[in-house]
């Protein structure tokens, strides 16, 4: 839910999803889901030499969120010290939420 | 709710062993590396060192000025020899998915570790 938030930041920013089969997805963000799965539009496959089958992958496709390995970020446009503080603040939330029944 | 209320007491205990300190859980450990330069252990032969700057509780994270390394083994056809080939790559701001991750730690020993 987290990153999902970070990833609608980006959308319409070019990313690069590298896969677990190493393949490697360029393209412009166009959506993304609690799943994390992305969709991209203007694909260019980074190594259609190693991937014949996906050359005539040309507008757009989604990416199932489970089968990404990394997404490359733009640096320019992620806030790291605001990602920082997100974290911080989700990771005692989520804390709190499994602590608190405790209480009561 | 039995349970929960006993997992947390052991929780809480745990806290009192560590000195009333918030390393009670292993998720407070990666917490503490935010921001630190971490080595993280993926699958499939790879690593990553590099700056923390977020994580989930999927252990989902971004990790910045990253350097992955991939290993690979490749037997020599006539000796057969195992050669180790390790391919070395920056990664200036990458999002790395948590299912692949093995093991995360702090790269150096943190001056705070008992904060």
């Amino acid at each position: 839910m987290f990153f999902a938030a970070l990833f609608q930041t980006l959308v319409g920013q070019v990313v690069t999803v590298e896969l677990k089969n190493d393949l490697c997805i360029r393209g412009t963000l166009l959506s993304v889901d609690p799943y994390l799965n992305v969709r991209l539009a203007d694909v260019v496959v980074t190594e259609p030499e190693a991937f014949p089958a996906l050359l005539a992958l040309r507008h757009s496709c989604t990416v199932r969120g489970s089968c990404v390995r990394y997404v490359h970020l733009p640096p320019d446009q992620v806030d790291v010290q605001l990602l920082q503080d997100a974290t911080r603040q989700v990771a005692s939330a989520v804390k709190a939420a499994r602590v608190r029944p405790v209480g009561e | 709710m039995q349970s929960a209320g006993s997992a947390a007491e052991g929780a809480s205990t745990n806290g009192a062993l560590t000195g009333g300190s918030i390393l009670g859980e292993p998720s407070d450990l990666v917490r503490l590396c935010l921001d630190e330069l971490v080595y993280v252990k993926l699958r499939g032969e790879r690593e990553l060192v590099g700056r923390l700057h977020g994580y989930d509780q999927h252990l989902n994270m971004v990790v910045g000025d990253a350097e992955e390394t991939v290993m690979s083994t490749e037997v020599d056809e006539e000796t057969f020899e195992q050669i180790v080939r390790t391919r070395k790559r920056k990664l200036p701001l990458v999002f790395v998915r948590g299912d692949t991750l093995i093991l995360i730690s702090p790269l150096f020993r943190q001056s705070g570790a008992s904060r």
